[in-house]
């Protein structure tokens, strides 16, 4: 197809040519095309559906505002839903799609919802989907998302990387126009560390737009020039494709760069997108500002457009929206427009202007005091319906409109710190107030100084302040001589006339009429005005629409603009990728993990892994013949009760507690005594929280008078250290102690069953004396081992076995893992997992997680004696709390289902073997549960009212949810060995 | 001697080096750790003694002979020594500075990457929020890089850092280096 609207010069590459597709049909642009230049280059008007009634629409600006050309690039897993066409580069190959139609963009089925409008107008949901209330959820909500929408997802997974990045500053200048340039140059000269960061492809902004000369030369020469300096300048960062999306605390603004948008996919390993965070000691928002439409009758159909875009199309991108335009405006500005499509050849029908006082255009129809009341054209203008000043009405012929209503400032990112934009009665805008994001001033179009020379000088001059404010004293850098059009605009919103709709929001489809409505109904709030109608939500958050609705809302409230006020503006700007906000944090690479030193022995003895925060640890060891892991864990079980079995602990968390008040310390985080501890014995500990609810346990061993070492469980390891530093630094800033964690400088194992001390005198070298008299139950030592092995060797056991911890500088946990197994050989000795460990801890009763879990004090766990009344520790005075010591209180209890062959489930509640089974009857609850192989039955642990003094008793396990209802008999939560014989045999 | 072979960070017997085009990873093991902090009412004269070396300020390490220190946190330093000859880091400090600050062994607690080349800070700028650009040698901060709390320590201003982190993540923390150096270079 032949590009019939592109026109002579712009700033497109006519040497590269592109192929690209739309709705499966092959077109060609230019490079430095975007996706809708080029479909308008091809005379393509129609290029989406709106969001409710499937209107047919096409582009209505040039920019990241646009609410209209949404469509649906690439394919796959790249495939990207409601992308701007205005914004999507043209490249090789590209590929899209129009979206929310059905079966065709041309003949949309769904459009039948047009006819309907008069019952889907704002509100209709709420007012319609009423009852039954049932059908909300799984009926009506279902086929309103089916029927509205925009884009659909391929559901596949997105193939390409995402960084994340941050940035450091002088200045941050948003937006490369006449005002960021000015800025840039002037701070760039003075050797500040400056970043101009701009959305668009090429720096310039309106000035690539505009055919006013900067020095009586064209403005993208000296835009040129400026790139061309910038670039020679190391303190200056340009960022091109990038997006400022959020003005945040402390002068941090957070950026998307589109690194890889712009072409088919990525290069290898490249990201597609880059998500900065930029910190900056100043900045200098020069964001420029939105063009403004007139609402008026079927003002939403294709070739109706902006009229500033419709010059960016003409002199940038070199196409025309139509061979015959006409333009509708009410200030100066529109009629630049006409100028600019005159001189390009294009035809002009006529100059509308609501103004009676509107300068003449010469050689043009010029119509002033008139409005557009109306258009035809089903799926592209065919004319525009205009009342003239003495109330006849013309048809003017005509394929594309460009509308101007003047511009608002682009205010949004001085208000991301809850700041409101003030009113401007000259512009009829909105500009930013005094009260701006700290460090943040602002230049040009965005702050309401809409001429050039105003944008030059102002960029100029708060380059110049921001700099003196961080102690830099710069120089204005040389401006050139520009344009200074006073600002001539008379304020006009909509037209009144006409019984049709009106589009205000075209992205949304809300209407004049709906906004009546809902003012009618009562939602006469901004906020409520937005929520009711949509208006200003999706993707374009009402850039070009938001205006018009607080115009048409304030003249029915009898209030003025400013009265009405905004909606609340917040990041971000413009929309960002999920991709974007996750950057490398997915699938196996959402968080770093740690390794086990025996973790690559573990792996080739073909372990399964479980997750234990970021840690890998070995679940179990499966050996030939194992079909089920429960096989696996019962032999571990078995192995380590009947001879010796190891288990790696490194990722309990290990404090170093050092300090002439160490003792002290401990005594006051622990809820037990530790003062006189002995030196190299290691004593069970149990932590409080301040309420005195138990939230860890874990050993402390003495090394020396002023040094301990405290063991913590894997989960609590970083929480406990990080209380231990608050009690230090805050609570008892005046006694000497010393805190450092060296979880993973020692690499620490569980030897554990009767045949540990037998396989560990193998590896601990001869000196060291480890029999039950000279190393008995709870004693702790450095050692060597292997032949000279610094070591630490701890007689502590979770198994209720005979066992010891042993402990070597990481760098060996490897070899000495691999000594370990091989001296075991003699005794069958089997590596066991974190099953076992669970099963063998329940066994012996042994309190874990599911026992601490935020709700259970010392006296719950069967501990209370443990919290010491001689001394005060965190949680000890709270613990004494009268609702927390009621003689039937939850205490831990065993559970032994009557029937051995049932299974005791962790979640099950236990009632009366008779009465209701209802919350009122629950007696208490079950929290962890294993099969016992030493048992051989399946076993439970849990919390039961009054339960010290129940053993025996009969209950019923009530778990509704999986197997029902089992009998269980209540027991000692010490199944094995409860008198402690083996542990220190 | 004993017959336990130790095995680096990455699990392997050798130091891991990954080259681009102006940047070198290197993965570094011969370096023993300590921390010393001191004790109430004392001194930091022992330690000073013992580094032959004024200690350093917040943000910034010193180094001395075989030796360096970095400011860790108020009254605390973390003291670095070749691991061949100062195995036993921790208890030859101990030895010197006695009951004026406590000093705990960190060798094995730790990993070290030395990342040089022209392209550090465009590479570091993708994995953490410090000033890269701004550091000279001599700093050294503390900071989350891949979810991970890193030491990185300047060695020689623009193109010599030093990435101190986690040991048992020290795959982890390879990867985000590397994979940010592929996504920069």
């Amino acid at each position: 197809m032949t590009q019939s609207n592109r026109l002579e010069g712009g700033r497109i590459d006519r040497t590269r040519t592109l192929n690209f597709t739309f709705d499966n049909t092959r077109y060609q642009g230019f490079h430095g095309d975007t996706l809708a230049s080029a479909l308008m280059a091809n005379g393509v008007q129609l290029m989406g559906r709106s969001f409710k009634y499937h209107r047919p629409r096409g582009v209505l600006t040039a920019g990241s505002e646009e609410p209209n050309a949404l469509v649906e690039l690439r394919s796959g897993g790249r495939k990207e839903p409601n992308t701007r066409a205005t914004v999507a580069e043209l490249y090789e190959g590209l590929s899209a799609n129009s979206q929310n139609r059905w079966p065709s963009l041309k003949y949309d089925a769904m459009a039948i919802n047009d006819r309907f409008s008069n019952f889907l107008s704002a509100g209709f949901y709420y007012k319609t989907f009423m009852w039954p209330a049932a059908f909300w959820e799984k009926i009506y909500e279902p086929i309103i998302r089916k029927a509205a929408g925009l884009g659909s997802l391929s559901l596949e997974d997105d193939p390409d990387a995402y960084d994340k990045g941050f940035l450091h500053c002088d200045v941050l200048i948003i937006g490369a126009g006449p005002a960021g340039l000015a800025a840039a140059l002037t701070a760039g000269r003075e050797g500040a560390r400056v970043i101009l960061a701009d959305e668009d492809f090429e720096l310039g902004g309106r000035l690539m737009s505009e055919t006013a000369p900067l020095d009586d030369a064209p403005a993208p020469d000296w835009v040129a020039a400026v790139k061309a300096e910038l670039e020679t300048l190391d303190n200056v960062r340009v960022l091109t494709r990038c997006s400022v999306i959020g003005a945040y605390d402390h002068g941090v603004y957070g950026a998307v760069e589109r690194t890889a948008d712009h072409v088919a996919s990525p290069q290898q390993d490249k990201p597609r997108q880059i998500f900065w965070r930029i910190y900056s000691k100043r900045a200098i928002l020069c964001a420029g500002a939105i063009e403004r439409p007139i609402a008026f009758e079927n003002n939403d159909r294709p070739g109706i457009l902006m009229a500033g875009a419709t010059r960016s199309y003409v002199n940038r991108w070199a196409v025309t929206p139509g061979q015959t335009v006409s333009v509708f405006t009410n200030n100066d500005d529109g009629h630049r427009t006409a100028h600019d499509l005159l001189a390009r050849g294009v035809s002009i029908a006529a100059v509308i202007d609501t103004r009676p006082d509107a300068p003449e255009i010469a050689g043009m129809d010029m119509l002033r005091g008139a409005q557009v009341i109306d258009s035809k054209g089903r799926l592209g203008l065919k004319s525009v319906k205009v009342r003239t000043s003495d109330g006849d009405v013309r048809d003017v012929t005509c394929d594309a409109l460009a509308v101007s209503g003047g511009w608002n400032p682009n205010v949004h990112m001085t208000c991301h710190q809850r700041g409101r934009p003030q009113w401007n009665p000259t512009l009829a805008a909105f500009v930013p107030d005094d009260n701006l994001p700290p460090g943040m001033v602002v230049a040009g179009a965005a702050n309401g100084a809409f001429s050039t020379a105003a944008a030059l000088d102002q960029g100029a001059s708060a380059a110049v302040t921001s700099l003196q404010d961080i102690g830099i004293t710069a120089r204005r850098a040389d401006l050139p001589t520009a344009e200074d059009a006073p600002i001539a605009l008379s304020p006009f919103w909509y037209v009144t006339e006409g019984k049709g709709r009106a589009w205000l929001d075209q992205q949304n489809d809300v209407t004049v009429k709906d906004v009546k409505l809902a003012h009618q109904e009562g939602f006469q709030s901004v906020e409520h005005l937005k929520r009711y109608t949509t208006l200003g939500m999706a993707t374009d958050q009402g850039k070009t629409s938001n205006m018009g609705g607080l115009a048409i809302m304030a003249e029915l409230a009898g209030k003025s603009i400013p009265e009405v006020g905004t909606t609340m503006f917040r990041p971000p700007y413009t929309p960002v990728s999920m991709g974007a906000l996750a950057g490398r944090s997915v699938g196996m690479e959402f968080h770093p993990t740690r390794k086990t030193p025996s973790h690559t022995w573990a792996q080739e003895q073909g372990a399964v892994f479980v997750e234990v925060g970021n840690w890998l640890r070995a679940q179990w060891f499966p050996q030939p013949g194992e079909t089920h892991w429960r096989q696996s864990v019962d032999r571990e079980v078995l192995g380590t009760r009947n001879s010796v079995g190891v288990c790696d602990v490194t990722t309990l968390g290990k404090i170093d507690v050092q300090g002439a008040d160490a003792a002290e310390f401990l005594n006051k985080i622990y809820a037990n005594a530790f003062g006189k501890l002995p030196v190299g014995k290691v004593r069970y500990g149990l932590m409080l929280r301040e309420d005195g609810i138990a939230y860890d346990d874990g050993t402390a061993a003495r090394l020396a008078e002023d040094h301990f070492v405290v063991t913590t469980t894997t989960a609590n390891a970083v929480l406990v250290y990080r209380n231990m530093e608050f009690a230090r630094q805050c609570l008892w800033p005046d006694l000497d102690v010393q805190l450092i964690s060296t979880t993973e400088a020692w690499a620490q194992y569980a030897v554990a069953g009767p045949n540990a001390r037998k396989l560990l005198q193998k590896i601990v070298d001869p000196e060291y004396d480890i029999s039950n008299e000279a190393f008995p139950f709870m004693a702790c030592g450095d050692i060597t081992v292997c032949g000279g092995c610094r070591a630490r060797l701890f007689r502590i056991s979770f198994s209720g076995e005979l066992a010891y911890e042993i402990a070597v500088p990481t760098r060996y946990g490897d070899a000495l893992m691999r000594q370990l197994m091989q001296a075991g050989q003699e005794f069958d000795a089997v590596p066991y997992g974190t099953e076992a460990l669970g099963v063998m801890r329940i066994e012996k009763g042994h309190a874990a997680g599911n026992e601490l879990n935020g709700t259970t004090s010392a006296l719950n766990l069967g501990l209370g004696r443990m919290v010491s009344k001689k001394k005060d520790s965190i949680g000890s005075t709270l613990s004494e709390r009268a609702g927390m010591n009621q003689p039937d209180a939850l205490i831990l209890v065993g559970l032994q289902p009557l029937d051995t062959k049932q299974q005791v489930l962790a979640g099950a509640h236990l009632m009366a073997q008779s009465g209701d089974i209802n919350a009122a009857s629950d007696q208490g609850y079950i929290t962890s549960a294993a099969f016992s192989p030493t048992l051989n039955s399946s076993i439970g642990l849990g919390f039961l009212k009054g339960g010290a003094e129940r053993q025996g008793e009969i209950l019923r396990a009530v778990n509704p949810l999986e197997v029902g209802t089992i009998d269980v008999k209540v027991v000692s939560p010490h199944f094995v060995d409860p008198e402690g014989d083996r542990l220190r045999a | 001697m004993h017959n336990l072979n130790p095995i680096t960070p990455l699990g392997g017997d050798t130091c891991r080096i990954h080259d681009f085009d102006g940047l070198k990873i290197v993965e570094q093991t011969n370096f023993a750790l300590a921390s010393v902090a001191l004790r109430h009412n004392h001194s930091p004269a022992a330690i000073q003694a013992f580094l032959d070396t004024s200690l350093p300020t917040p943000g910034k390490w010193v180094a001395h002979a075989h030796l360096n220190a970095m400011w860790i946190g108020p009254d605390q330093w973390l003291v670095q020594a070749p691991y061949d000859t100062h195995e036993l880091l921790a208890t030859q400090i101990k030895m010197a500075v006695g009951d004026s600050a406590s000093v705990t062994e960190q060798t094995d607690g730790w990993c070290q990457f030395e990342v040089s080349g022209s392209r550090c800070a465009d590479v570091f700028e993708r994995l953490c929020n410090i000033d890269i650009r701004a550091m000279s040698r001599g700093d050294v901060t503390r900071t989350l890089l891949h979810h991970l709390g890193c030491f990185v320590r300047c060695e020689n201003t623009s193109d010599r850092f030093c990435v101190i982190g986690p040991r048992s993540s020290a795959e982890s923390l390879l990867h985000a280096l590397i994979a940010s150096a592929k996504s920069v270079i």
